[in-house]
């Protein structure tokens, strides 16, 4: 017998070994931005909360780069964040919050949990803002230079190791 | 002792009702006045993978997003975009991934080549098969 014979078998077994093993892998459901190097879409949101303005895209070409978080009262790992957050306004940057199907008596609630580093913060019940940026979860952080340009793009929950990391990007966006 | 914890699971249940407090975006569940436009912006969201979700279709999530994607889908169709403009500002934010109906490119193009080319060695072994017992 021809050891050629096996050889379909193999590739075979190889296939179903390759497939189960496929169907064991967690899905990578990180899914990257492709707007990072492009200019904002143009949006107006209305605000969240009854302390703090809402959200244009106009308020992103003053010059200075900000970070633009897209967040949710509703979500947990929003939770984690707030503290990274509250350490990145200590150290002067400026953070605009955008707020995914959310009521304003919900981010309210939050915010007074949680502390509010948000020098505005919009209210975007469609997702347009999320979907026009090509964001696909909350909570993802976007660095924005002085003109409008999406620079980087942080997605999950910004962890205290993400920190200097936003900060280097925030400075690189100055130039 | 399970009392407690079935009191302990309904308790942390409730945040999760809460929320859906937003209703759902004006186009997620409602469909298009125009027949010819809905059928178009239904086909449509068949192809397009919502984000959230396993392996799903927009059109076949409840998930938020997906009812989110679909408004959008709805709105661009009934503002005169033909479905392909809607789901190119879509791939334009989050790549192919996206769609479902992969354009042939760069990265892409073994996804056809190689069903051809085993068609192609099937044929072959076939034939070669066929032509010794002839």
């Amino acid at each position: 017998m021809s050891w050629r014979l096996w050889v379909p078998l193999l590739l075979f077994s190889g296939f179903l070994g390759l497939a189960g093993y496929q169907l064991t892998q967690p899905k990578d459901d990180v899914v990257e931005s492709r707007m990072v190097g492009r200019e904002l879409p143009y949006f107006t949101l209305p605000p969240a909360s009854l302390d703090r303005p809402g959200v244009d895209s106009r308020d992103f070409y003053d010059g200075r780069p900000k970070l633009l978080n897209i967040w949710a009262s509703w979500c947990l790992p929003c939770i984690a964040e707030a503290p990274q957050l509250e350490a990145l306004k200590e150290q002067g940057v400026e953070i605009v919050g955008v707020a995914i199907r959310d009521e304003p008596v919900d981010v309210m609630r939050f915010l007074t949990q949680h502390g509010n580093p948000y020098t505005r913060i919009g209210r975007d019940d469609l997702s347009e803002v999320q979907l026009g940026i090509g964001s696909s979860g909350v909570p993802e952080t976007f660095v924005i230079d002085g003109k409008g340009v999406i620079r980087y793009q942080h997605i999950g929950d910004i962890r205290e190791e993400h920190v200097p990391v936003l900060l280097e990007e925030l400075r690189k966006a100055e130039s | 002792m399970r009392a407690l914890f079935a009191l302990l699971a309904i308790m942390i249940a409730m945040p999760v009702a809460a929320q859906q407090s937003v209703p759902p975006a004006p186009y997620a569940y409602r469909q298009l006045d125009d027949p010819v436009q809905e059928a178009e912006a239904q086909e449509l969201m068949e192809t397009l993978r919502c984000l959230k979700c396993q392996s799903q279709s927009i059109a076949d999530s409840d998930a938020p997003m997906a009812g989110d994607m679909r408004h959008q889908v709805r709105i661009r169709i009934a503002s005169g975009d033909s479905p392909e403009q809607v789901r190119g500002w879509l791939v334009e934010r989050y790549g192919d991934y996206v769609s479902y109906e992969p354009v042939l490119s760069a990265r892409t193009w073994p996804l056809f080549a190689v069903p051809a080319i085993l068609v192609l060695v099937a044929g072959l072994l076939f034939w070669r098969r066929f032509r010794r017992r002839a």
